[in-house]
């Protein structure tokens, strides 16, 4: 049996460690579903492009719980929980799809949009026999539903009544991150997913981790495609667990900055053949060519140049997470800018050559520190506190996700 | 039934999948046409008509470029792929060109000595016939899930 959340002790040395128990003991999983994802906190649902006409509807998970998107005949946005008041069944076992009524295939038992229980099948019995008593309230046990948020396109959804707005919940600075790239109107044009074999929090760490990017990822120093001075920051926003980081990266193959600092990755002088798959437009006149984006506890909000996504980190067990990535342009693309997008989505995903490094890297803690519950992980590049700053050699952002931790889960 | 295209192409994809199973990696380029386009996208992607994939090249040089990054660039495992093709339908469009449809089946094999069912889908290709020295104009790779575990290094 392992130790309960109460008989564990967070290091004396506060934000500055991180012990690796937390990425591995049931009970704390189990305490996160309750606090975090069901707690005072905003789920990340999806876009709200992937649902442009009344009646859509999307199946996802809040934590672990499974639920419906839909939008209303008022086009209103709702979120409920995908389970059935009668036995607990999934109401919906679709993906995605466009419905009037949503009925449960257990029993026939039928619900609206907004996830109101309308009918129960033979509820007053067949031929006055059966059916349930006259006081029954099967309502009691209806699917929970969620209050939701749209804000610039995105769709949130908490069951808590204490989380306030999402703009308050991320603060200014990453809100107005988000306008940046939601500017407006979105089109979808693809998806995957990936499977990490981690815990969730060791992803949402790795994205606010500005420190590895540079270390980890090769593909850019590799092919000479950057300089080392590149301008940029890092914004913590809220109560630390949302951050937004951007880098103003002049991609050259001129130069020798990288010779010059000895730097292993340049060694060989590599060029790429085909450099037209990095040509990109500054869209937002700025200058800031990759902008990563995190609201705690699950929502990444990606500008790699000209490819744009979300991705929603989904928690599946301890050990497996998953997650959920949605490429999307604007409406107003012509063919040749969803070219351009299209192959600049070579750098993100599973196979992507700026990303593909992380789907391992976060599994190489899980396995590194399996003997090593006890121990910590050791988090003071940047010093040992929350705050915003203009280097991105620094784990702020990191010690900002388990500031807003630590206060949900009460360690 | 035109056997010797059905030999022709067959042999193609064979040589095509070995390539990338014995890690001759440099050779893979060489199967494509020089303007051949490869992708690898989704069933639902597919399907949605939404045009994102997994990996999008459209010129040898791409291809040539992911092979460098693999080889000098990126971090990832030691892994090895073993390829099952079969049940490949082909369909001539002119006399220099034919279509074929396959079922794949990768599984990936990690230094570790686990082993998983890694990917499984269609190849659907677009072949200039040459004699023995066809080659492809366009491979598309249609996963049939769309989750992949951990990372896609080598390609399928």
């Amino acid at each position: 049996m392992s130790a309960g959340p109460a008989a564990r002790a967070w290091p004396a040395e506060g934000l500055a460690r991180v012990p690796y128990w937390i990425y591995q003991d049931e009970d704390v999983y189990r305490r996160e579903q309750e606090r975090i994802y069901r707690g005072d906190t905003w789920n990340f649902l999806g876009l709200e492009a992937e649902l442009p006409e009344k009646g859509d509807f999307k199946t996802t998970f809040a934590g672990e719980m499974p639920v419906v998107v839909t939008r209303d005949e008022t086009g209103a946005i709702r979120c409920f929980e995908n389970r059935c008041a009668h036995r607990g069944a999934l109401l919906c076992l679709k993906d995605r799809g466009n419905l009037k009524e949503i009925v449960c295939v257990y029993h026939n038992w039928t619900y609206d949009l907004r996830g109101d229980l309308t009918a129960v099948a033979f509820r007053r019995g067949v031929q006055g026999k059966g059916g349930m008593p006259a006081d029954a309230e099967p309502e009691s046990e209806a699917p929970r539903k969620f209050r939701v948020e749209v804000f610039c396109g995105l769709m949130f959804a908490t069951l808590s009544d204490k989380t306030p707005p999402v703009e308050r919940y991320i603060g200014p600075g990453v809100a107005a991150r988000i306008r940046r790239v939601m500017k407006q109107p979105v089109k979808i044009l693809g998806g995957y997913t990936q499977v990490l074999q981690s815990n969730w929090k060791l992803y949402f760490e790795n994205v606010k981790d500005t420190y590895h990017a540079s270390l980890l990822h090769l593909f850019f120093s590799t092919f000479r495609l950057n300089r080392l001075e590149q301008k940029g920051g890092v914004v913590v926003g809220g109560e630390g667990g949302s951050h937004v980081s951007f880098t103003m990266m002049k991609t050259d193959s001129s130069g020798d900055e990288y010779e010059k600092a000895g730097m292993r990755s340049v060694s060989g002088g590599y060029r790429l053949e085909a450099p037209q798959m990095l040509e990109s437009v500054d869209e937002y006149g700025d200058g800031v060519t990759l902008q990563i984006l995190t609201v705690f506890p699950g929502f990444v909000l990606q500008q790699i140049m000209n490819s744009l996504a979300v991705r929603q980190v989904l928690p599946k067990g301890v050990g497996r997470t998953e997650l959920v990535w949605t490429c999307f342009g604007y409406a107003s693309d012509d063919a040749q800018m969803t070219e351009r997008r299209m192959k600049q989505a070579n750098l993100v995903g599973p196979a992507g050559y700026i990303s593909l490094e992380d789907g391992a890297a976060t599994g190489f803690v899980q396995r590194g520190a399996a003997g090593a519950s006890e121990r910590s992980s050791f988090v003071e590049m940047g010093g040992r506190t929350v705050e915003s700053n203009e280097s991105r050699v620094t784990e702020t952002s990191v010690r900002g996700l388990w500031q807003q931790y630590r206060r949900h889960m009460g360690l | 039934m035109d056997v010797e295209l059905q030999l022709n192409v067959e042999n193609l994809i064979s040589r095509y999948v070995h390539a990338i199973d014995d890690d001759r990696l440099e050779d893979w380029p060489g199967f494509f046409v020089e303007k051949g386009r490869y992708r690898i996208t989704t069933a639902e992607n597919y399907e949605r008509g939404l045009p994102l994939s997994i990996v999008y090249a459209d010129s040898r040089a791409m291809l040539r470029d992911r092979v460098s990054a693999l080889r000098h660039a990126n971090i990832y495992e030691a892994q090895r792929y073993r390829h099952t093709v079969s049940s490949t339908l082909i369909e001539r469009i002119d006399g220099n060109t034919a279509r074929a449809t396959s079922n794949f089946q990768v599984v990936r094999i990690m230094h570790t000595g686990d082993s998983m069912l890694f990917a499984g889908g269609r190849y659907l290709d677009r072949i200039r016939l040459d004699g023995n020295d066809s080659r492809f104009e366009e491979k598309l790779v249609v996963l049939d899930s769309r989750s992949v575990d951990t990372l896609l290094a080598i390609p399928l």
